[in-house]
């Protein structure tokens, strides 16, 4: 986009290599989870152990979401951006017709119709209204909208969010606790067997790499003003109201399946949720956004309208513990939540206890 | 107490003059003015005439129709019919058939006999069970997938499960003929038809080939209204 003199370009090329390669040995986390501050920090030599200097999370700021996010800039890399690394081909999945027969194949095309239907395929795990494929374009294939192929060899791998090596299942628990706002099924249940089995077959000719060009979300250079809620505020009403709904609520259709996915509101993803960190959200809504427009909105307005969506309530984290302030210290410790902020006068996540789990029920609610 | 009376006599017949031209059944059934009856190009059921080409207005969304006939009337959507007909009707008549047609049911084969009789001409391959199908078809993809290495969303991605339409802004697809269909698509296409909200349409058009424009017009053509998800 601008053009910069050669050797700023060269450093920055060599940052990125360094903060790279610190990712890969040490906090590697494809959403970014609880990392961010421990990352950056690293990237500038200094110790882990100053990470507390960070917003107070026992004391939320008073102030409106105008002042809050973006302040030191967002700096990290979402994941290694596919559109970053020009020497190496992006990756491509075998076309779906090459499902083999047999069943294994069943299984695969299982967890292929769980990933793009996941209310219904998987019902007694899923808690609100949103589908694998909302976050993960063209059932998972899509490079740049964190496709499954890349996720599927990153694993195991070690994550801050939860502190311990994951294996791939285990990250697929995650989502369903948070991103689906429902319940993890249990170790080897047959919905995540499909679900690895579909991710493995899309891999099918990939290297065991985390950082395969097109994994994750590219990553976002920081925005060059401070994210803001009511510039993010605008570009939702012209750009994303019109699908997503004035309210985040989404669309259904008129048989009650909900089409444009919810935003935020109860029927979205939880608080806990990888897309509920600005800088993941904003990488994703500039690739991805509006949907076959990828690229069209500019750096700035990804992360307004990012700020934006995340400062509305959503369902509590289920790691909630005693207080809203208690759990952003313990969970959400970081500029790029809003979680325990406060937005027109009211704390954000301060809703109590999570909600007993109750299974989706798309269609009628 | 008389001027009150006839005060309210007034402002009632103001209210029932101002209702009389903005009541969308009336429209429909016997035109407005210079504007024709809706129907008699549109059917009783808003169900359209396939063959001649005139779309299905039963059960389209209140915003997209009233959007349609204000760009009739304004001329930015072109087409020698429809034009002088919304420039003839009032924006609160505009308004009213739209709501008229929106409400309606939006039927089943009943009303498309032109569909169902494509279907069924199309059954015998059509009805197999997606085990161990052949590679589907250009315009089944195109529906339900999208073409994402062109960043091409499914249809159904924005026009819900079925092309059965999605709240006041996202008609269905299913239910209209794959001639107006397959004009629609050219239009956008050729920027002759605006692309409406976001250039939605205009995108998604440009990224489809003739032979694409074809394939997905009769896929959706050839699909039970009705029908299960």
């Amino acid at each position: 986009m601008t053009h910069r003199p050669r050797l700023v370009v060269g450093v920055a090329v060599t940052l990125l290599v360094i903060v790279a390669g610190i990712v890969a040995i040490g906090a590697f986390d494809p959403w970014g989870m609880g990392s961010y501050v421990q990352r950056k920090l690293a990237a500038l030599g200094q110790a882990s152990s100053d990470v507390s200097a960070s917003p107070s999370a026992s004391a939320p700021s008073p102030a409106g979401a105008k002042d809050i996010a973006g302040d030191p800039p967002h700096a990290e890399l979402v994941t290694p951006a596919g559109s970053a690394s020009g020497a190496r081909a992006v990756f491509r999945p075998p076309s779906e017709s090459q499902i083999p027969i047999g069943e294994f194949g069943d299984v695969i095309r299982r967890g292929r119709d769980i990933f793009v239907d996941t209310g219904r395929a998987a019902p007694a795990f899923v808690g609100n209204s949103l589908r694998c494929v909302n976050c993960h374009l063209d059932a998972g294939r899509l490079a740049g909208s964190s496709p499954l192929w890349a996720a599927f060899v990153s694993y195991p791998a070690y994550r801050s969010k939860t502190k311990s090596v994951s294996t791939f299942q285990q990250r697929l628990q995650g989502c369903f606790e948070y991103s689906m706002n429902g319940k993890a099924p249990p170790a080897g249940a047959p919905e995540l067997v499909a679900l690895e089995s579909y991710a493995y077959w899309l891999a099918t000719g990939a290297t065991v790499d985390p950082k395969l060009p097109g994994r994750g979300y590219p990553a976002l250079p920081a925005p060059a003003q401070r994210s803001d809620y009511m510039r993010g505020e605008q570009v939702y009403a012209s750009n994303c109201a019109f699908c997503h709904g004035a309210d985040g609520a989404g669309q259904r259709s008129a048989d009650g399946v909900a089409v444009f996915p919810p935003l935020w509101g109860p029927e979205s993803f939880n608080w806990g949720a990888g897309m509920g960190r600005i800088n993941n959200a904003a990488a994703f809504i500039k690739a991805n956004m509006p949907l076959g427009m990828g690229g069209t909105l500019t750096d700035q307005q990804a992360w307004d309208v990012s700020l934006y969506m995340n400062s509305h309530e959503r369902p509590q984290d289920p790691r909630y513990s005693a207080s809203v302030q208690n759990t952003r210290a313990a969970f959400h410790d970081t500029e790029e939540s809003m979680y325990g902020r406060e937005v027109a006068g009211k704390v954000l996540g301060a809703t109590g206890a999570p909600r007993p789990f109750k299974p989706s029920t798309e269609t009628g609610r | 107490m008389r001027l009150g009376r006839s005060l309210s006599w007034v402002a009632l017949g103001i209210v029932v003059s101002t209702n009389v031209h903005a009541d969308g059944a009336a429209i429909a059934q016997q035109g407005a003015g210079s504007a024709v009856a809706c129907q008699s190009c549109h059917g009783v059921a808003g169900e359209g005439i396939a063959a001649a080409g005139f779309p299905r207005l039963a059960g389209m969304g209140a915003s997209y129709l009233q959007r349609q006939l204000e760009a009739f009337a304004e001329g930015t959507r072109s087409n020698a019919v429809m034009m002088p007909i919304a420039k003839a009707l009032s924006a609160a008549d505009r308004k009213a058939v739209a709501s008229y047609y929106a409400a309606m049911p939006f039927g089943g084969d009943a009303a498309m006999p032109a569909a169902a009789a494509l279907r069924d001409a199309k059954a015998p391959s059509g009805t197999a069970s997606a085990a161990a199908a052949p590679a589907p078809s250009v315009g089944v993809t195109l529906a339900t997938r999208g073409r994402w290495s062109d960043t091409l969303p499914a249809c159904e991605q924005c026009h819900g499960p079925g092309g059965r339409g999605v709240g006041a802004d996202f008609p269905p697809l299913v239910g209209q003929s794959a001639a107006y269909l397959a004009a629609q698509l050219t239009a956008f296409k050729s920027k002759a038809r605006p692309a409406g909200p976001l250039n939605l349409m205009g995108i998604v058009a440009q990224k489809l080939s003739d032979a694409d424009v074809q394939e997905v017009a009769n896929y959706y053509a050839a699909l039970p209204a009705g029908g299960a998800r």
